[in-house]
């Protein structure tokens, strides 16, 4: 545990004692930005609630690739198995409370997270990555087949939630909606600060960097990852839970392979291996799409691809990554 | 009885088919370690200027072959030079946003330039109505394709196992800093064996447009099939990619033919149970 420590104590991150400060700062910074898009896109909230959504993915995306070093391309699975979970529990079982039903969007994105986990993990490199193409595969083809609960190729439609605490009901504008979402994730954004701070998020860093010391060093690789998997799946249920909820319908693309690959796209654009990355990814690249496929849905598709291109040959590190290390070098003169 | 056979030739056509794409894909990932998820696109590619040179120019098809060919191995060229050496020994993560950014912006293209519809490219005669095998007929355009594939596997066989340059490129696959250090300058093993794969993949993706459509998203539809089949046969290995292709073209022709209602359930179960069980593919090498 000692080198790890002293590896992650090396981060600039860990070493400033301020971080409490730093991470009130991102908090208040994430509130601001939703204030200001509540009252510039007043009649756009539900883009902005789907990018909540979608945030949510990416952050628990973020948690196994970017902190475990996991490179899979079906992390729909668990969004998408969160969504089905909430909805079919809306519409089957009449639990219509919106809080109950991100409860059962999380147990049912961690059950999601589980299985995916367990097959994705007993592979590596190409294997692991092709793994992870037949899993979201055959998530899909099992909602597409189980239509008498899912409703197939036609969406589960019919979910109605009641309102928050009885008091905000979902309007038609969706502002409870988008209340709704900025609250699941400034909460889900503060635990999961606490999570990869904690001595597992560390030791989930150390599997990222060198697998063979950590188990040598007695930690168990597999059910680290294994946990780590199902925390993210809690995370991206809950995502889906509240796509369920806003959209009022869960579709079969919120388990496909596309929604997988963007979100990993989104990922890498923000900068991986930091939370503030996986926020910044997800609203940077949803806004861009909104605009351009809006102006010319033609070019969508290659203009995504020539900024993929385009940031793994100047941005690695993602527009995060490479701002931080911008803003480093700029101290460092000064 | 009947179907049994049918089945079969429709498994051994489709299988073929995959082989003659996915073989190239086989050869660069093992030997240049990219997970290259553009590479159906550079097949997508060839079937378009294959159409184009036969619809509308009124080409041969032998001759839209050859010119899909080449001009799709021109095209790759540039591609290789600029965006591919640059990822040569970086991080699966790093390839595969790469190789998708490559995906995309040709999908994006084809669908600009050729429109969204799907494109058929005209069958010479000889090829069109079905042979007379004695006990049933066939369609000529399957075992065309079924002879292509035992033609592409036995000369690669042959350019691998038998000349020098197969020498090298073994060489380099197995260890290509030691290779380079004996003299095989394996910069141009490396580009040669990227446009023979290119190459192939775009006369794979002709010789199959009967099994799997040119339209502009076939590059993303059967881009996950090939690197599957990659990954069961084993990165690198002809045989293993033959058995890979045979097997997952056995396994999702019967399951199309006997359960169609689940699509490609069975197929993708059947990945995840081999891969499971053999992490290298099929017929890897263990490092």
């Amino acid at each position: 545990m000692a080198a790890i420590e002293t590896s992650a104590a090396a981060k600039p991150e860990t070493a400033r004692p301020n971080w409490l400060l730093r991470d009130l700062t991102g908090l208040a910074i994430i509130l601001i930005v939703a204030v200001i898009g509540y009252f510039l896109f007043p009649n756009n909230l539900a883009l902005l609630t789907r990018i909540l959504g979608i945030a949510l993915l990416v952050l628990s995306l973020d948690l196994v690739t970017g902190y475990c070093g996991v490179a899979t391309l079906g992390h729909a699975a668990l969004f998408g198995a969160g969504a089905y979970a909430s909805g079919i529990a809306a519409v089957h079982f009449g639990i219509t409370d919106p809080i109950a039903m991100v409860g059962v969007g999380a147990i049912g994105g961690a059950v999601a997270g589980l299985l995916s986990g367990i097959v994705i993990l007993r592979g590596h490199g190409l294997a692991q990555l092709v793994l992870s193409i037949a899993v979201i595969h055959l998530f899909h083809e099992a909602a597409n087949k189980a239509s008498s609960y899912t409703g197939g190729s036609d969406g589960l439609a019919g979910i109605s939630p009641d309102p928050v605490f009885g008091l905000f009901g979902f309007d038609l504008w969706g502002r409870t909606a988008y209340g709704f979402g900025v609250a699941l994730l400034v909460i889900v954004f503060i635990l999961l600060r606490f999570l990869v701070r904690s001595p597992f998020g560390m030791l989930c860093r150390g599997i990222r960097e060198d697998p063979i010391r950590v188990s040598a060093m007695g930690a168990s690789v597999q059910g680290t990852l294994i946990k780590m998997y199902v925390i993210s799946g809690a995370v991206a249920g809950v995502g889906g839970a509240l796509n369920a909820i806003s959209t009022q319908v869960v579709g079969l693309d919120s388990l496909s392979f596309t929604t997988s690959a963007e979100a990993l796209v989104m990922l890498v654009l923000g900068g991986t291996g930091s939370l503030y990355g996986a926020l910044i990814g997800t609203v940077t690249f949803m806004w861009f799409e909104d605009v351009v496929s809006a102006a010319n849905p033609f070019h969508w598709l290659t203009i995504v691809g020539a900024l993929l291109i385009a940031v793994v040959l100047f941005a690695p590190k993602g527009l995060y990554g490479t701002a931080a290390s911008l803003l480093d070098r700029y101290r460092g003169r000064s | 009885m009947q179907t049994v056979l049918s089945v079969g030739v429709d498994a051994l056509a489709y299988g073929m088919v995959l082989f003659v794409i996915s073989i190239g894909l086989s050869v660069t990932m093992g030997l240049m370690r990219v997970v290259n998820l553009a590479h159906g696109a550079f097949a997508m590619i060839g079937g378009y200027i294959a159409s184009y040179a036969a619809r509308d120019l009124g080409l041969g098809y032998g001759l839209a072959i050859l010119i899909a060919v080449a001009g799709t191995i021109l095209i790759a060229i540039p591609i290789e030079r600029f965006l591919y050496r640059r990822i040569y020994g970086a991080p699966e993560l790093t390839q595969v946003l790469m190789t998708i950014g490559i995906t995309f912006c040709v999908i994006g293209i084809a669908n600009y330039v050729f429109g969204p519809t799907l494109k058929t490219i005209p069958l010479p005669e000889t090829l069109r109505g079905p042979v007379d095998l004695g006990f049933r007929s066939i369609a000529a355009h399957k075992l065309f394709a079924i002879a292509c594939g035992v033609v592409v596997a036995g000369a690669l066989w042959y350019l691998i196992e038998r000349t020098s340059f197969g020498v090298k490129l073994r060489a380099s696959v197995d260890n290509a800093a030691m290779a380079a250090s004996l003299g095989v300058r394996t910069k141009i093993v490396y580009a040669v064996s990227f446009a023979v794969a290119v190459g192939l993949a775009a006369f794979g993706g002709i010789v199959g447009a009967e099994l799997l459509p040119i339209e502009p998203y076939y590059a993303l539809r059967y881009m996950v099939t090939f690197l599957v089949v990659v990954s069961v046969g084993g990165a690198g290995s002809i045989p293993g990619a033959l058995l890979a292709c045979l097997v997952l073209g056995a396994i999702d022709t019967t399951g199309r033919y006997l359960v169609p209602e689940y699509g490609e359930f069975f197929f993708y179960l059947a990945v995840i149970a081999i891969v499971c069980v053999f992490p290298r593919g099929l017929l890897g090498r263990n490092k």
